[in-house]
């Protein structure tokens, strides 16, 4: 079941949709949500610009995204029915806010009759409420304003929707208590218009039936609804504490990455502190000198924060210091579509710095695996002595989904080695197995030793121009990076381990593509899915899978940057499915393009 | 502030135990020698842990001071030191973190770094060697040349204004600003020692020489038969007095609130003003941070000196607070904060 709620950025969209998440999650379905954000934190209301979506997909089966195409649309507005509307299919069922499509919000969203009274809404179910007006006459005599009352709107549709997915109000009731504790008169409000909503549900005979969604059959276990940012925060901070460390985190505000800020401010109790820095740079390099003294330094941002960011990387790639470096890539070039995501910063990720300035690039694939993944990005970091980019994407960052939560018991500690022995101590004098040097903080007595971005002299770390020292140090850095490899799980191929046809991942598009894999394989073809967490180095065993199947289809939020890679990595004849709209992929979209490539020519007829 | 190894059977350091293994590179009768030479000889006074010492820097001729110091040192990237070094500051507080910088790294490409690392009070020592021009690239004009300065980049006169760097300082907020020459060896010593004792940022200007590309720009303020003409030392308490014989004095005209040169003595309706570097109004110092030479001596000494709470300690202070009123958390707790819920 799929729902999308829609209405202007003003209207409590967001909130509505994640209290209603948490609802349908309570009663064990099995859950992933979208929310589609406009920039602008209030585009003139009722204007196309300004529209607010969130979309729901709850199931009693395991689910991956958050769904192609609702199957109910809720629209606040007339703007919000004239965007969302094309995404209904016929047979949809359409909730609107009819007391809100009068003449001049109708002339804002461009509609000259209203198409409540054209007859161009005869293919869904439409169930107008006029719930402007209902609201109104819920709240008589509470004392609010007209202004306040109309703002309990989306509660009132909440309501709506408790009682048609059967969700108990009690618990709701409850949540809205809590939420505006502090303003009871809001909070009593927003009670009312909730359950006016809930009874409007129980006793108008508008809607033909109410939807019961059975249980989920997920593990057994305790979950609970996560974001990827949260769950990126969550992981960081658990690897400070697996490695028993401070871990200092320093970003400047940036759409969609500062909600990790906003997290990690909340946990510090827990030894870390956070930095609101006054720039990207300073936040990047901040992180950098908490590292230099022994922390785990972090820092966080989005697409052109993280250009800025670029040189700061190089000089920790050049002083061989541990840095994490989050990206929840968005939508560009420049600033682009800030809410909207977008996987095009893999080439930036990999070489966005002057010269030769390898770094580890991994990608979480869904808004949990952010949690496993800030923790693996900590430990090769600190492991390794490299800086980490961790690519997330705005989808992943603030869609959400089920979790279930980890034992603690089972975390592998994050073991971190300072150097304390003078003895023998040479800055850039390398562990043999892991090409790391030594980490040597200030306040070691005997380790007084300096470092900087102009180029190493081997071992002594002494500054250097003599040319083949400088050839030396390039191949190592790149070496110390790729000998990573050894230390993450090799690729591994899901559904068919060889077959006609391979997808290639990586990043927040597993879901769809898992799914559109499920589809392809129950239509009887044979097709494999390898999903990319690690890309910079590649895991092992990639060139052996990819020899297994005919085809290779890299389907990507961008112009197709992973399958040049491959293409050029394995001289595999990779094909791209390429979307640059600033949203994630339909699970159809990816699997018109299965069926496209099955029926073409292999690689291998090609290449005869 | 006490930092001390001395008394605590710690070896007594010298000079020495300050100089670094590397060849000094800075071009024959540059100024920074001096100021690597007094550095090394107050260090070992100052009762830090050699171990707990960092100097950090950015890009240019002055950068390269971390090299000679025999201490923990990064020479980082252009501009960037003092942002570096409050993640370090505020990561370890218990090092004595110090930032050399030059009028390009500090006041063009990284001026945003510097005003916000004084704005927060972080307890860094900030060097500042300002000898109005680029050196490592060779001479194009800096943001503290004068107007009408003739370089490579520059044939026709700059039509740039300079900052006045200690305006700069003090409008940013910082806590100690202080200015010194780089031939003035015994104040540049004891303002170091100064700097090391004052608990939040510290910034010291430090007119230095650079021989080969800008030489002789602070010729009037080194001139030993004229300097005393052109500079006047600040000494907390007592009246802004200057010249050879001491005669010349800078008072106040209330009506224009400024300061006015004049010969002491004078019956003009003028105010004598005593100098006040612990003010907490930063009016007096903002008036000397701007006097502009010739028709008014350089001010060298301490400017300001008050003490607020450092933002390394604020910051680390707050995480102990929610430690002790929320307890130290769990991983458990940690995950299962909000709603969750159970599948069995």
């Amino acid at each position: 079941m799929v729902i999308r709620l829609a209405g202007d950025s003003g209207d409590g969209i967001q909130l509505t949709g994640t209290e209603f998440t948490r609802a349908v999650a309570l009663g064990g379905s099995d859950i992933a949500t979208f929310p589609d954000i406009p920039a602008e934190i209030r585009a003139p209301a009722g204007s196309l610009a300004g529209v607010s979506g969130f979309q729901l997909q709850f199931s009693s089966q395991e689910i991956f995204t958050a769904g192609d195409a609702p199957d109910a649309l809720v629209a606040m507005n007339p703007a919000a029915l004239r965007t969302n509307l094309p995404d209904l299919p016929k047979g949809g069922l359409l909730i609107v806010d009819s007391g809100t499509f009068r003449k001049k919000s109708l002339a804002m969203a461009g509609y000259e009759v209203s198409p409540l009274e054209d007859g161009s809404l005869e293919d869904y179910r439409l169930v107008d409420i006029d719930i402007s007006k209902n609201v109104q006459a819920t709240q008589k005599g509470s004392g609010l304003s007209t202004k306040e009352i109309q703002r309990t709107r989306n509660f009132y549709a909440l309501g709506v929707l408790f009682w048609l997915y059967g969700r108990p109000p009690e618990t709701e009731v409850e949540s809205i208590e809590r939420k505006f504790g502090k303003r009871p008169a809001i909070a009593e409000g927003n009670v009312r218009s909730f359950r006016a909503g809930y009874h409007f549900g129980e006793t108008c005979e508008l809607f033909d039936a109410s939807y019961r969604v059975p249980s989920a059959q997920l593990a057994p276990g305790t979950y609970r609804n996560i974001t990827g940012n949260e769950a990126t925060a969550l992981g960081l901070v658990v690897a400070s504490q697996l490695a028993d460390q401070h871990l200092f985190y320093a970003s400047y505000p940036i759409t969609p990455a500062s909600d990790v800020l906003h997290s990690l401010s909340n946990h510090r109790r827990y030894g870390l502190t956070t930095f609101q820095a006054e720039d990207e740079i300073a936040a990047v390099t901040s992180a950098i000198g908490a590292s230099f003294g022994g922390s785990i330094g972090v820092t966080g941002t989005s697409g052109p924060g993280f250009a800025l960011k670029q040189e700061g990387i190089g000089l920790a790639v050049m002083a061989e210091l541990p840095l994490v470096v989050l990206n929840v890539q968005r939508a560009g070039p420049s600033t682009g579509l800030p809410t909207k995501a977008e996987q095009a910063d893999l080439n930036q990720a990999l070489s966005g710095r002057n010269s030769e300035s390898p770094v580890v690039v991994l990608a979480p694939r869904t808004p949990a695996d952010c949690f496993d993944m800030a923790i693996e990005a900590v430990r090769i970091s600190v492991r390794h002595m490299c800086p980490v980019v961790f690519l997330s994407d705005g989808s992943l960052a603030s869609g959400s989904e089920a979790w279930k939560l980890p034992d603690p018991e089972t975390f592998e500690p994050i073991e971190v080695r300072y150097r304390s022995d003078p003895e023998g101590f040479m800055p850039y004098l390398r562990d043999e197995e892991t090409l790391a040097r030594p980490w040597a903080i200030p306040g070691t007595p005997g380790l007084e030793h300096r470092i900087g971005g102009l180029e190493k002299e081997d071992r002594t770390g002494n500054v250097s121009y003599d040319p083949l020292n400088h050839e030396h140090m390039v191949r190592m850095r790149q070496a110390k990076v790729d000998r990573v490899a050894d230390y993450v799980p090799a690729a591994e191929v899901e559904g068919d381990d060889a077959g006609q046809l391979l997808f290639v991942g990586w990043g927040g598009t597993y879901g769809a593509i898992h799914q559109a894999v499920r589809v392809l394989r129950n239509q009887g073809h044979r097709v494999g899915h390898l999903h990319l967490r690690f890309l910079n180095p590649f895991p092992h065993g990639i060139a052996e899978i990819l020899s297994r199947f005919e085809r290779v289809l890299v389907p990507e939020l961008n112009r197709g940057q992973l399958r040049d890679l491959l293409r050029a990595r394995f001289l595999v004849d990779a094909h791209g499915l390429n979307k640059i709209q600033g949203r994630p992929f339909k699970v159809c979209e990816v699997v018109e393009a299965g069926q496209a490539r099955l029926s073409g020519p292999s690689a291998r007829e090609v290449s005869l | 502030m006490s930092r001390g190894a001395v008394g605590n059977g710690a070896p007594v350091l010298t000079k020495k135990d300050f100089e670094s293994d590397q060849a000094v590179r800075w071009c024959p009768g540059c100024g920074d020698y001096a100021i690597l030479a007094q550095l090394q000889k107050v260090m070992p006074e100052l009762g830090i842990p050699k171990q707990n010492i960092v100097f950090i820097s950015g890009i240019g001729c002055s950068s390269r001071f971390p090299y000679y110091m025999d201490t923990f040192g990064f020479h980082t990237i252009h501009g960037r030191a003092p942002a570096l070094a409050t993640g370090l500051k505020v990561s370890r507080p218990e090092l004595s973190v110090w930032v050399v910088t030059g009028d390009g790294d500090g006041l063009s490409i990284g001026g945003n770094h510097l005003i916000h690392a004084l704005r927060r009070n972080v307890d860094l020592k900030i060097l500042l060697f300002n000898n109005q021009t680029y050196g490592l690239t060779k001479g194009q004009f800096s943001p503290t040349s004068t107007t009408g300065t003739r370089t490579k980049s520059s044939p026709l006169g700059t039509v740039d204004r300079p900052f006045s760097v200690l305006s700069l300082a003090l409008g940013a907020g910082a806590t100690f600003v202080a200015r010194t020459i780089d031939t003035e060896i015994q104040h540049l010593q004891g303002l170091i020692r100064e700097m090391a004792e004052h608990p939040g940022s510290a910034f010291l200007e430090i007119y230095q020489n650079c021989p080969v590309l800008n030489d002789g720009v602070w010729e009037s303020l080194k001139d030993r038969h004229v300097k005393a003409d052109h500079l006047l030392t600040l000494e907390d308490g007592q009246p802004l007095v200057y010249g050879k014989e001491s005669d010349r004095i800078l008072r106040l005209d209330t009506k224009r609130m400024r300061l006015v040169p004049g010969r002491r003595g004078e019956q003009d309706g003028l105010v004598e003003v005593a100098h006040d570097r612990s003010a907490p109004d930063p009016a007096l110092a903002l008036m000397l941070a701007s006097l502009a030479m010739p028709e008014f001596p350089a001010p060298i000494g301490v400017l300001r000196a008050v003490r607020e709470p450092t933002f390394d300690s604020l910051t680390r202070a707050q995480e102990a607070r929610d430690r002790e009123e929320s307890g130290p958390g769990s991983l458990r707790e940690l995950l299962e904060a909000g709603s969750t819920w159970t599948v069995s």
